[in-house]
């Protein structure tokens, strides 16, 4: 557990970066900063690992004061991971990774066997291992970043915009890779981002930043985004944040109807003889001569997300679920989503005032 | 021209007193001084400037003030003051060498990406550490450049030694000029410019041994260990 008390960062000749932050990072779980430019997120991380020392207030690891240790020692035990992988140029990757198991004492056989594995774990292939910094894409330097903190595998993990300076696909599967890696691992991660997507699909708990360095609320993503603490959060985690809530229900709890309830809206769902949907026929979709396709099938494990966006796509309003096999089991119609919608919201909200 | 001079074999033996090799031996011992001495004195403050970021104007300033100290005028000044022999040689060269090596030096660790000197602290190295692991091995280019240069004008200047009795190849051109040998002259030309050539080659082929191919861009074919940190 990281334990912010009270801390204040006032930078020479600035006002207050940092303003009476309190707050608890939850041990091995991923607490996300994240707010607009300038509000002191940078600056918070880096007090854990005494890179910033705090004006006034204290910083502690599992209790203790970080300022209790000194520093190098605190820090070769605090992976740490900057925006644009800030790699040593001049070394190989394997030396780049092997850094902080050196500084630890390892031997080099042992400090480079340790890099080789860690460099596997975030999908780096051996043949990366001899090459230098510059003979690699933005997302293999972010990797190598990543592999580099975490080779002496350490309990607590610092991350500024790891995935900042990388193009948007390449940024979606380092997440996946992330948040895959971090269930193996349990690490406690400190993560700042600007980016409130980023935030809520990696956090499990979100700290939003606001101008001058306060905490403008510090909860699990969907407290964010189905109950803002103000109109600055609420601003904040965006317009469609009601749409992007419905990522945290799964699909299973939305009623189905058998396939052939399709008639009631003027249509027919077609199927191949293992049961899987080729498309729509009927006067929904003007009777054409051959299937119009669905445009995608959920599952019950799917988002509640998945299926509003395909009832809306659809070309007559109908979402489709299957089974693990690929067979249609079921459908789900616009009215009826409606309906599970608006019964959702009621349990929510009496939730809340309970 | 007149090339005898310097293709008599006679002139060329190394048992001879005032012989080529021997002049080009004592050449080559006041320049390899003055560059141990001069990168002795400016190698550590410059970095020490590099890696503080304190004193900075002394590492810009001796740049331009060493370009404008004229090396003969201060040799003069130095035997008027300390009398004849090596040290006042050895001094004047190696204030000659400072600016240069100093400014690199500074310029070379000033130069360096900001956030890999931060993940390095922030990843528990000790100062010491950042700069002999990091920066001293990014700034090294730059940090070549300015010793090679320093070297070709040490090796050059190096001929002001003969102006104060003692050898080197400044020996050929002031006996020369004064016995309007010229042939002797153009030897003594040739054998510093030759000189100049050949070390300035070497260290090029020791830059590119100690400076790290992930710093060059040079494609790296062969699997090498990091440099010596
Ligand atoms: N070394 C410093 N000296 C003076 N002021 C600083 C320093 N570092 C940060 N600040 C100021 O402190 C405030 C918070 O900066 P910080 O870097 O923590 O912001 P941030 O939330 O990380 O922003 P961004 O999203 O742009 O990275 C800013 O106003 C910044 O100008
Ligand atoms: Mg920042």
């Amino acid at each position: 557990m990281i334990t912010f008390d009270e801390v204040v960062k006032v930078f020479p000749g600035g006002s207050a970066a940092v303003d009476h932050l309190s707050m608890e990072l939850p041990t091995g779980k991923i607490t996300v900063f994240v707010g607009p430019s300038g509000c002191g997120k940078t600056t918070s991380l880096r007090m854990i690992n005494r890179m910033i020392t705090p004006t006034s207030g204290r910083v502690l690891i599992d209790g203790q004061d970080v300022t209790a240790q000194d520093e190098a020692t605190l820090r070769r035990g605090i992976g740490y991971v900057i925006q644009h992988a800030g790699l040593f140029p001049h070394r190989t990757v394997v030396d780049n990774v092997a850094t902080v198991p050196l500084l630890l004492g390892s031997s080099r056989r042992e400090a480079r066997r340790a890099a080789l594995e860690v460099l596997e774990r975030v999908g780096l292939p051996q043949s990366f291992a001899d090459r230098y910094p510059a003979q690699l894409s933005g997302g293999q330097q972010q990797r190598v970043g990543v592999a580099r903190a975490l080779a002496a595998d350490p309990p607590v993990m610092l991350m500024d915009e790891p995935f900042s300076a990388v193009d948007p696909v390449v940024r979606e599967s380092l997440q996946r890779e992330f948040l895959r890696l971090q269930a193996e691992l349990g690490k406690t991660i400190a993560l700042v981002t600007h980016d409130i997507d980023e935030a809520i699909k990696l956090g499990d708990v979100v700290a939003v930043f606001r101008e001058g360095g306060r905490l403008a609320q510090f909860g699990t993503p969907r407290e964010l985004l189905e109950r803002p603490a103000d109109a600055f959060v609420g601003e904040f985690v965006g317009r469609d944040r009601g749409f992007r809530s419905l990522s945290f229900d799964t699909a299973d709890s939305v009623p189905v109807r058998p396939p052939g309830d399709a008639a009631e809206d003027g249509a027919e769902l077609v199927l191949d003889p293992a049961g899987r949907p080729l498309g729509w026929l009927g006067p929904a979709v003007g009777s054409p001569a051959t299937p119009v396709p669905t445009g995608g099938t959920f599952s019950s494990t799917d988002t509640l997300r998945a299926v509003t966006d395909l009832a809306i796509s659809s070309p007559v309003g109908i979402a489709v679920r299957v089974g693990p096999d690929g067979a249609v089991d079921g459908i789900v119609r616009h009215h009826d989503l409606v309906d599970h919608l608006a019964s959702r919201r009621g349990r929510s909200g009496a939730e809340r005032t309970a | 021209m007149d090339s005898s001079y310097l293709f008599d074999p006679e002139h060329w033996d190394p048992g001879a007193a005032g012989s080529i090799p021997q002049l080009l031996l004592s050449h080559l011992g006041y320049s390899a001084l003055a560059l141990l001495f001069g990168t002795l004195i400016a190698l550590p403050v410059g970095l020490f400037i590099g890696h503080t970021g304190r004193g900075s104007f002394l590492a810009i300033n001796a740049g331009n003030a060493g370009r404008s100290l004229p090396t003969l005028g201060l040799l003069m000044l130095m035997v008027t003051l300390l009398g004849l022999g090596l040290t006042p040689v050895l001094i004047a060269l190696t204030v000659l060498v400072i600016p240069p090596v100093l400014t690199s030096t500074y310029a070379g660790m000033r130069s360096l990406d900001a956030s890999v000197v931060d993940a390095a602290r922030g990843m528990g190295m000790r100062p010491s550490q950042v700069l002999l692991r990091v920066e001293f091995p990014m700034a090294l280019p730059v940090l070549m450049g300015g010793f090679r240069s320093a070297a070709l004008q040490v090796i050059a200047t190096a001929t002001v030694a003969a102006a104060v009795g003692l050898g080197g190849l400044g020996r050929l051109l002031i006996d020369g000029l004064a016995l309007n040998d010229y042939s002797r002259v153009l030897a003594g030309a040739v054998v510093v410019a030759a000189l100049a050539i050949v070390l300035d080659l070497l260290l090029g082929l020791i830059q590119r041994s100690i400076v790290s191919p992930g710093l060059t861009g040079r494609a790296v074919r062969t699997r090498r260990a990091a440099p010596a940190p």
